[in-house]
Parts: structure tokens; C-alpha cells; sequence
């Protein structure tokens, strides 16, 4: 067994558990975070995807050991209660979503390249290559690429006006 | 997933101290290929030997020399522009491995050590004349890969970085796999102070391997021209469901154009 200590969307929790234990698994059963999602388990489809230190990784192919001591982003940290950030919210608006189970995942990644690229610096090719880790099964990608590009191009003006 | 006791190192002396006195121990730094191979029981180390925290971590340029420290992830190598100036090809490889949050995570020195025939990395040490740095000793490329997932790493020896001399005219390219994205073929062209190198990966039934003809070809006219004419020999390529090694001698020669023509 390990002790392990992370952060988790801006709070400090600690627990036991396997040194086997997958860091989705933690996340889900130890900390009751369900929003992160286990879909293919073979590391190919991105529904676990968190962010480790501020970066998106596969929450399936990292052990919660690994994770010791890192700052850890779900799903459920993104936003403050109630509220939607640009990304969250141009998924709804574009209706980025079927069945939902794989948005989560999709919604860490988007965030993850918007930040990695700069609001505003991305084009549709580059859109669906950054989605080579994640996979729907429902939309065909056409309005999960629209709304990343929203998104995108909402947070740039924002910056713009700010 | 198997039982398994986790261990972290501080250090390089300390992890291999750590595999000297834990059974069946294996190093994990990114763990991109180990965790699922231990999710499916394919491996079943009693000790995990964390690296990430090791210090091994970073990318420097001394002159000629490119050093890239063990632990540095594939994005890394992709974003840095140090690597990106001095070794084109190398940063061009590392940002088409697996995918995004893969390469937040997998390294190189994970991904040389492991030498899967179809990694994309290999083929860049091979064809850039690396040198392999452990915590023993300095091992010429052309030494380190010995066969399917073999290296000439000895129990308890750890890739701590990678050396390659800097080379402006590197290029590779890779048919992946339509749906594993594995390199069914992948080609890096390096033309440096060695003269010209090849190296295939992906396709070889003994691991990476360097074309040799192709490079004398390239030696006396560097163009996609000089290699069109040239066709590998398939009997020591791979077949399998994925493509037979007809069908891969025919990418080699593509690949190898390929990886020539994003060099000029």
C-alpha cells in the first residue's frame, strides 16, 4: 500500500491505496471524482484524460503513486460551481456531444491545446490532429472540432477586451 | 494489473541501487508502454523503479554536441527549439509519437531501452550516430539495439541521457498503423559529418536496421530521384496481418524518399 498526497482541483487530499492503483481509479473510487472516465483501458481513447502538472496525460496510464505529490485538474475543476468555462461552454453551444461519454476527456484535451497553442492560434487541421488521442464514437468529430475552434477564437477576444 | 511495490528514485545511483537490491525490478519513467503491458499482464515487475524524479530530465547543446537527458518527454524534444535548429528530424519524429498526452508523459530514454521494433526512436539513434550514456559507461548506437525489445543494457543499467552530434539535414517519415499508429515503416535520413545514414524502423523481423544501399545511393546524388530505382530486400522484413514484407520493402523505399524530400 502507499500513501499518496495530490492536489486535486485546488485542494490538498491524501489516501491509501494499492501501489497498483491506476490514477483514474483514485480519482473515481477514493476521491468520488466519476466525472474522469475509463473507456477503452488500453490507453488509445482518451476518456480519462486529467491534467498532471498542467499537462493533459491518459489518468488510465499513470499510477496514483506516480502522481504523489503533483497538481491534478479533472473535469470537475475547470469551473467554478455553476459555471462553464469557454470550452465547456462552446461544447454546448455546438452541440460537441452525442452520448457524452467521452466529452470529459475531450473537453481536458481541447483545454490542454488551446493553452498549448494560445487562444485564437488554431485552424482545423491542427485541431484534428491534436485529437489523435481521443476518440468519439457518435459525432464524427464535425462539431467537436467546431466548438474547439469557438472556443478557441471566444478566448482570444476575451483576452482582446480584457 | 499484477501486485507491484513501487519505489521512487532520487537519483540515477540511487535507482540503480534500488534495482540491485529489489527482485524482479523494472525501471518506469514515463510508462507508456510498461503500464499497459502490466494492465494486460505482459509484464509483471514485483518492483516499479520510478525515473521521473531522478533528474534526468532536460536538453543542452555544447557546441556540436546535442544532449538530451533520459527522462525528457517526447513533447519536449518536440516543442524545444534547440533540438528543433540543430536536429530537425529528431523533434519532426518525436512530435508524430503516439499522441499528445503520450507525449506528455512517454520519454526517450523509455522508448530507446524498451527498442520496439515499430518505436520511432530507434531509427534516429541508429541513423545519427548516438551515443547511448548510462550510469556505466557510453554505448555507440550501433551497439545499443540487438534485437526485438533486446539492448546491450546489462541488469541493474539505466539510460541516464542520449548524444547526438547536431545534423541541419535529418528528416524521417513513418506509415503508421491506421489504427495503432505504430510506424509500419518508419525512415530516418540523416546526412552529417559520418556521410549519409538510414535507418529503418517498423519493418525489420530483427528490429531497426540501416539500409545500406540506399545510403551509397544518397552519397553520390542526395535526392528522392537517387533512391526511386531501389527497392529493399524483403527477406529480412517483417509479415504479419498488418502488411506482408513485400508490401513493407515497397514503404521503405517510399519512406526513405519520403524522409529525403522533408530534408530538402
Amino acid at each position: 500500500m502507499s500513501e499518496v498526497t495530490m492536489t486535486v482541483n485546488g485542494r490538498k487530499v491524501s489516501g491509501q491505496c494499492e501501489d497498483r492503483t491506476l490514477l483514474v481509479h483514485f480519482l473515481r473510487d477514493n476521491l468520488g471524482l466519476t466525472g474522469t472516465h475509463v473507456g477503452c483501458d488500453t490507453s488509445q481513447c482518451g476518456a480519462c484524460v486529467v491534467h498532471v502538472d498542467g499537462k493533459a496525460v491518459k489518468s488510465c496510464t499513470m499510477l496514483a503513486a506516480q502522481a504523489s505529490g503533483s497538481d491534478v485538474v479533472t473535469i470537475e475543476g475547470l469551473a467554478a460551481e455553476g459555471d462553464l468555462t469557454p470550452v465547456q461552454a462552446a461544447f454546448k453551444e455546438h452541440h460537441g456531444l452525442q452520448c457524452g461519454f467521452c466529452t470529459p476527456g475531450m473537453i481536458m484535451a481541447a483545454t490542454d491545446m488551446i493553452n498549448r497553442y494560445g487562444a485564437g492560434n488554431l485552424d482545423e487541421k491542427t485541431v484534428r490532429a491534436e485529437l489523435e488521442g481521443n476518440i468519439c464514437r457518435c459525432t464524427g468529430y464535425h462539431n467537436i472540432v467546431k466548438a474547439i475552434l469557438a472556443a478557441s477564437d471566444d478566448m482570444a477576444k476575451g483576452a482582446a477586451a480584457a | 494489473m499484477y501486485n507491484t511495490t513501487y519505489h521512487r528514485a532520487s537519483s540515477a545511483d540511487d535507482a540503480a541501487k534500488l534495482a540491485g537490491s529489489a527482485s524482479e525490478a523494472k525501471f518506469v519513467a514515463g510508462g507508456q508502454t510498461l503500464i499497459p503491458a502490466m494492465k494486460t499482464r505482459l509484464a509483471a515487475p514485483e518492483n516499479l523503479i520510478d525515473l521521473r524524479h531522478a533528474g534526468m530530465s532536460g536538453i543542452s547543446l555544447d557546441g556540436d554536441m546535442l544532449t538530451i537527458g533520459a527522462t525528457t518527454t517526447h513533447a519536449e524534444v518536440a516543442g524545444s527549439d534547440t533540438v528543433r535548429k540543430a536536429c530537425p528530424g529528431l523533434a519532426s519524429l518525436a512530435s508524430h509519437i503516439g499522441d499528445p498526452h503520450v507525449r506528455h508523459m512517454g520519454t526517450i530514454g523509455g522508448s530507446i531501452s524498451n527498442n520496439d521494433p515499430a518505436a520511432d526512436y530507434p531509427s534516429a539513434m541508429l541513423a545519427l550516430g548516438a551515443t547511448i550514456v548510462t550510469n556505466q559507461r557510453e554505448i555507440a548506437a550501433d551497439d545499443f539495439f540487438t534485437g526485438l525489445f533486446e539492448t546491450a543494457l546489462e541488469d541493474g543499467e539505466l539510460v541516464t541521457a542520449i548524444k547526438v552530434p547536431a545534423c541541419a539535414a535529418s528528416g524521417y517519415a513513418k506509415f503508421p498503423n491506421p489504427a495503432s499508429r505504430y510506424a509500419m515503416t518508419g525512415v530516418f535520413v540523416a546526412r552529417g559529418s559520418n556521410g549519409v545514414r538510414v535507418a529503418v524502423t517498423g519493418a525489420g523481423s530483427d528490429g531497426v536496421f540501416r539500409w545500406t544501399e540506399a545510403e551509397q545511393a544518397l552519397s553520390s546524388s542526395f535526392s528522392a530521384d537517387a533512391v526511386s530505382g531501389l527497392k529493399a530486400d524483403a527477406s529480412g522484413l517483417m509479415s504479419d496481418i498488418h502488411a506482408s514484407a513485400d508490401y513493407r520493402a515497397n514503404l521503405v523505399a517510399v519512406m526513405t524518399a519520403r524522409a529525403v524530400r522533408a530534408i530538402a
